[in-house]
């Protein structure tokens, strides 16, 4: 196999990974802060989801750029935290600008989640992963696309379940983000069961 | 909490352990933190880093206060934190390699912890140095609090062992329950001490 195509490949491998075996949310607890705040509707979510899906590939990939071609070579790999973060608010903001002008309508339905996207950990998270774990560049962006992905899925069916729950009585000291952690324990029980799927 | 009001030490100090206790009251910032839960001693050094952070944050952020333009200051508050999270990262890799490879990427996100910015924004921004680095540091505390017990209750449960020392009872007759050690066990933990604890509260409120 060329090794073009062996990257390819590795990078399918990853993105799968990363959505059910190494899922960003139940296994490495990153983007909990709006998982328990956001998902209450299903629309939301889905707007969220799909913002972070978006966002998060196209940082991962620049953060990737940005830490191998300027922070390796100038010997600054410890201030990686502080360019990863400007990178992904800059990004934010640019792509906010980029919708506003020329799509009013996306921007109306993604265009509020976006600033929450800055201070998501999972954005920030999937960068600091990519780089501790030493992925090639199209495995980075199978990376990305793959935990946003799986970021989505749980979100998702973490609204759909909450909206079946909200007719149900939950004893007082539960409610809200107490119910909302123990179906994220049950969800994260369930993605247990792919461990090893991939090697 | 009004943020204009001067606070009093002893106010502080409450509502950082637990008035206003990260965890339990608002639910910040358990992203970059419970996922280190498994194992006590991890818990105690990502605390502590997080304290200090923060404490060290709000404290420069104070200092600052005055000479921040308001549009930027999220800017600056974000440069002042990745500032204290970089020395911190730097301190553990140069004297304890084998903590920071533990902890991997999740001393960075120390730099996302919604608390940090949270303390910034909601009282370091209008309250003098001291306090706010008072307020940080028992913010921090309060936070921590709540992850060492929680942190204790898994390593427990799952390994039998607390520090990596064997309990009497827990390492021998009991069945460990490998899933408290991972990713499941601690969110079934930390929902089972927000009920208590929001019990608790809401009984204190009715009074």
């Amino acid at each position: 196999m060329n090794s073009v195509g062996h990257e390819v490949w590795l990078a399918v491998v990853t993105c799968f990974a990363a959505v059910f075996t190494q899922n960003i949310l139940l296994t490495t607890f990153l983007g909990m802060c709006p998982f328990t705040s956001v998902s209450r509707e299903v629309k939301t979510a889905a707007g969220l989801g799909a913002a972070v899906v978006f966002v998060m590939t196209f940082t991962t990939a620049l953060n990737w750029l940005a830490y191998y071609y300027v922070l390796v070579p100038l010997e600054l790999e410890f201030f990686r935290f502080v360019l990863f973060i400007i990178i992904i608010a800059a990004f934010v903001q640019f792509v906010e600008m980029v919708i506003d002008r020329y799509s009013p309508k996306l921007y109306q339905s993604l265009g509020i989640f976006l600033p929450l996207i800055t201070v998501n950990c999972a954005i920030l998270g999937a960068s600091l992963f990519m780089v501790i774990r030493e992925y090639r560049f199209i495995e980075t962006i199978g990376y990305g696309f793959g935990s946003g992905v799986g970021w989505l899925l749980a979100i998702l069916a973490m609204a759909g379940i909450r909206q079946r729950l909200c007719e149900a009585r939950i004893p007082m000291g539960l409610q809200g983000p107490g119910i909302t952690l123990i179906i994220a324990g049950l969800m994260a029980l369930a993605f247990v069961g792919f461990t090893g799927v991939l090697g | 909490m009004s943020p204009t009001a001067t606070q009093s030490p002893r106010n502080i100090v409450l509502n950082g352990l637990w008035r206003d206790n990260p965890i339990f009251r608002q639910i910040l910032g358990i992203c970059s933190t419970l996922a280190v839960t498994n194992v006590v001693l991890n818990t105690a050094v990502m605390c502590t880093s997080l304290t200090l952070v923060t404490a060290l944050s709000c404290w420069t952020v104070s200092l600052l206060r005055n000479w921040t333009p308001r549009n930027i200051r999220m800017m600056v508050q974000t440069l002042i934190m990745g500032f204290y999270v970089i020395i911190v990262d730097l301190i553990l890799k140069a004297y304890w390699p084998e903590m920071s490879r533990n902890l991997g990427p999740y001393v960075g996100l120390i730099l996302t912890n919604c608390i940090i910015m949270g303390r910034c924004e909601a009282f370091a921004g209008s309250n003098s140095p001291g306090l706010s680095f008072m307020d940080g540091l028992f913010s921090g505390l309060g936070y921590s609090l709540v992850l060492l017990g929680i942190s204790m209750v898994r390593e427990l449960l799952g390994m039998g062992t607390i520090l990596g020392i064997a309990m009497p009872f827990f390492s021998t007759q009991w069945d460990k329950w490998i899933i408290m050690v991972m990713p499941p066990g601690a969110f079934f933990t930390l929902a089972t001490a927000l009920w208590i604890l929001r019990s608790i509260g809401v009984r204190e409120v009715k009074k």
